[in-house]
């Protein structure tokens, strides 16, 4: 990492330690919330919301490694809030329109104004290829009919980024949550997050509400899900570098047969092999963030490769948190278990492991 | 470096690859048979094998990184990663290999006088010098710090006795750096010096040892009543374990990225195997798929850490970390070949070449130059902090 970039965690890690320790995140479960906005609007005045969003809309425009090294710092402490979903991938999304719809959007993201979700999952795998609600054209307009789940920020979302089926292809619409037609259910998450299952019942759309072109949502989609994925990879690095820290200390401190159990060398050489393989993650994580940066029309590849690992990687480091804490590991009052619900549902998020190994094997030629 | 000088950089070195690299040394090299590895008795398999290693060494490009008057090119670490790329993008085999370039080389850099620099690394560089790792002892293997070969000090000279095993191509080497205890006295770590050794002198002997994969890359040598002049130490008389570690951390960076294609331009493994088998059966693609994964990140994590090191901030201990992951993968990778060759990969020299031989090469990986064990052990104590 650079120095700006190690400025940038170290600044993003001591606001969170402060504002959105896991405790706070404790609290809110316990207190069944999902959103906090005065927190998100603090992180919008530090330039998060903004991280992607370009100066002259109000935006601090630091890049996708940077919106990267957020990401993992907010996991690292399971901090709660529309960061990917607004600041990621809706401006992302909306910054590959040039209108000044998209324009407004985007200021409004940045200020901690507006916030998003991204409605793409149909069945309980991530599809976008497959999607089938459609989008009939109706008159000037179109019908949407269909459903919609794992819509991650949707219940709280003031607006929906919508996949659905037109004539001769995929089409992007970007509507307000409340638009008539439109019913959102919670989803009851084991890691106690923001998701919801939205039925479209003849909502109406009009040719204003696409963004991008008819037919072609991936021109818009498409980066926006790439940078999505890299930084829920990156999130998951945070979250598997927060899990790893507990259990190293805890290994330091906890005794048995009157020694610390980090003397016994069965589990010395495990937490060295889940070392090793956080270090080969954030390797690919900072290598995505990177190529979406310089050259993001070929970050097919170092994207996948990334959320790839880091799904893994995230697998083992709270699989060991657990085991290596022993039965205090399984316990509600402990945190590890949260870290754990966390990676199983970022796991799953915008595509899981065989999603994005099929992505490596198609960008290697087998 | 500026974009500018980086693409002047590139046109020139592109332009000089034109004119000098012989068209038969553009295969890629990924064979045994098509290494340079140097030395006085090395024969040159092709008049161009020769020209290319002649031509490189008289610019510096057998050790691009190291200074211009050890016989390097002094390129920057960017600079030699454009050199990388455009030696790939012709598909250059290196033009010499050697544990002169990979071990020796980087401890005499660190560790060396002036004068032994100037007398040891340019004849690395040119290929005229072969050189062999005199470390493990039948006795010391995981536990290195254990050496008991002795040396005497017989005044102007060490009087050298006893053993080493798994030198590596001791039997063609010409000099060998070896570990010697010189205090008996002292703690085991504090009594061992780092010493070059001739080993066409007398009381200098080596024989080969023959592997499960049927050559015999290892070998014993044995010291006897052999004299090693004082001048030929590197370092501190009894601190030679600091130039040992030193020169272990380079060699385990080398074998992390050794056979695996990790270092960029490799091919993939799926296609590799797509190659030999008509449709890959799911567990096979899904296994390949997941190394690929690891090799392509693992990869990454190597030019992390070399981009480190220019910053001064070298992998150090984590190139323990490197070494475990890049052999224990590889060790994968070569699994897998296997797998998919099925039975025609059974046999030695068979319709895939050597395919057993370099399955069962690579078990090595993970033993050579530090066990996964002991890199386990290296991380847990030095870079987590565990209790010993």
């Amino acid at each position: 990492m650079s120095e700006e970039e190690t400025m940038l965690a170290d600044m993003a890690r001591g606001f969170l330690d402060g504002a959105a320790p896991v405790s706070k995140f404790r609290q809110m479960r316990d207190a069944g919330e999902t959103f906090d906005r005065a927190l998100w609007k603090e992180m919008a005045d530090m330039g998060w919301a903004g991280v992607l969003v370009p100066e002259d809309a109000g935006g601090s425009d630091m890049g996708f490694a940077a919106a990267n090294i957020i990401a993992r710092e907010m996991g690292k402490t399971l901090a709660v809030s529309p960061f990917l979903s607004s600041a990621v991938i809706a401006a992302t999304a909306l910054k590959h329109v040039s209108d000044t719809r998209a324009r407004d959007a985007l200021a409004k993201i940045a200020a901690g104004d507006m916030t998003y979700a991204l409605a793409v999952d149909e069945g309980v795998k991530f599809d976008p290829e497959g999607t089938a609600m459609e989008a009939k054209a109706d008159g000037n307009g179109f019908r949407l009919n269909g459903k919609k789940q794992f819509v991650v920020d949707g219940a709280l979302a003031d607006r929906l980024l919508v996949l659905a089926r037109t004539e001769n292809g995929l089409t992007l619409f970007d509507i307000p949550a409340d638009r008539a037609g439109i019913e959102r259910n919670a989803s009851n998450m084991i890691d106690a997050r923001d998701v919801a299952r939205i039925n479209f019942d003849n909502v109406e759309a009009t040719g204003g509400d696409v963004l991008g072109a008819v037919d072609n949502a991936m021109d818009v989609l498409k980066p926006a899900l790439q940078a999505g994925q890299a930084a829920l990879a990156a999130e998951m690095s945070g979250l598997s570098a927060g899990a790893f820290g507990m259990t190293v200390e805890y290994l330091k401190e906890r005794k048995q047969f009157g020694i610390e159990i980090g003397r016994f060398q069965a589990l010395q050489h495990r937490a060295a092999h889940l070392w090793c393989e956080i270090e080969v993650t954030a390797s690919a994580i900072l290598n995505a963030g990177r190529k979406l940066d310089d050259d993001p029309e070929n970050a097919g590849l170092a994207v996948s490769l990334a959320k790839a690992r880091a799904t893994d990687t995230a697998k083992l480091a709270v699989i060991e948190g657990v085991q290596m804490h022993g039965g205090i590991g399984m316990t509600d009052a402990f945190d590890m278990g949260f870290y754990m619900k966390r990676a199983r549902v970022g796991a799953e998020w915008l595509g899981d492991y065989s999603y994005h190994a099929e992505k490596v094997a198609a960008a290697r030629g087998f | 470096m500026t974009v500018n000088s980086r693409d002047e950089f590139r046109a020139e070195l592109r332009a000089w690859l034109e004119e000098n690299c012989p068209q038969e040394m553009r295969d890629g090299g990924m064979t045994e048979d098509s290494i340079c590895w140097g030395g006085k008795n090395w024969v040159f398999t092709s008049e161009a094998q020769k020209l290319w290693l002649e031509r490189c060494a008289a610019k510096g490009y057998t050790v691009p990184t190291w200074p211009v008057e050890y016989g390097g090119a002094g390129l920057t670490r960017e600079q030699e990663k454009v050199f990388h790329e455009e030696m790939e993008a012709i598909n250059a085999r290196s033009p010499l290999q050697s544990f002169g370039i990979w071990m020796l080389g980087p401890a005499l850099l660190h560790f060396g006088s002036h004068a032994q620099k100037l007398h040891y690394l340019p004849p690395i560089a040119r290929g005229e010098i072969r050189w062999c790792q005199g470390y493990s002892e039948p006795g010391a293997g995981s536990d290195l710090a254990n050496v008991q070969t002795k040396g005497e000090d017989k005044g102007d000279h060490w009087l050298v006795n006893g053993q080493k095993i798994w030198t590596s191509y001791a039997d063609r080497a010409d000099w060998i750096f070896a570990l010697v205890r010189t205090d008996k006295d002292a703690p085991k770590h504090k009594g061992i010096s780092f010493l070059l050794c001739d080993m066409e002198q007398e009381g200098v002997e080596t024989r080969p040892i023959k592997m499960i994969s049927g050559i015999s890359p290892f070998c014993e040598t044995f010291f006897t009543d052999a004299k090693i002049p004082k001048e030929q130490i590197v370092g501190t008389e009894n601190r030679g374990w600091d130039v040992a570690k030193y020169l272990l951390t380079h060699e385990r960076e080398m074998i992390s990225g050794g056979g695996a294609g990790l270092s960029g331009g490799g091919r993939a493994l799926g296609a590799v195997i797509a190659d030999t088998v008509e449709e890959m059966d799911v567990t096979l693609r899904a296994d390949a798929m997941r190394c690929e994964i690891d090799a392509l990140a693992i990869g990454l994590t190597l030019e992390r850490y070399k981009d480190q090191s220019e910053a001064g901030q070298g992998a150090g201990d984590a190139s323990a970390m490197l070494k475990y992951m890049g052999t224990e993968l590889n060790k994968q990778r070569h699994e897998l070949m296997m797998s998919a060759g099925g039975s025609d990969a059974l046999e030695w020299d068979g319709p895939l070449g050597n395919r057993a031989g370099d399955w069962l090469r690579t078990k090595a990986n993970s033993i050579e130059g530090g066990t996964s064990e002991v890199m386990l052990s290296i991380v847990s104590r030095r870079v987590l902090g565990l209790p010993a």
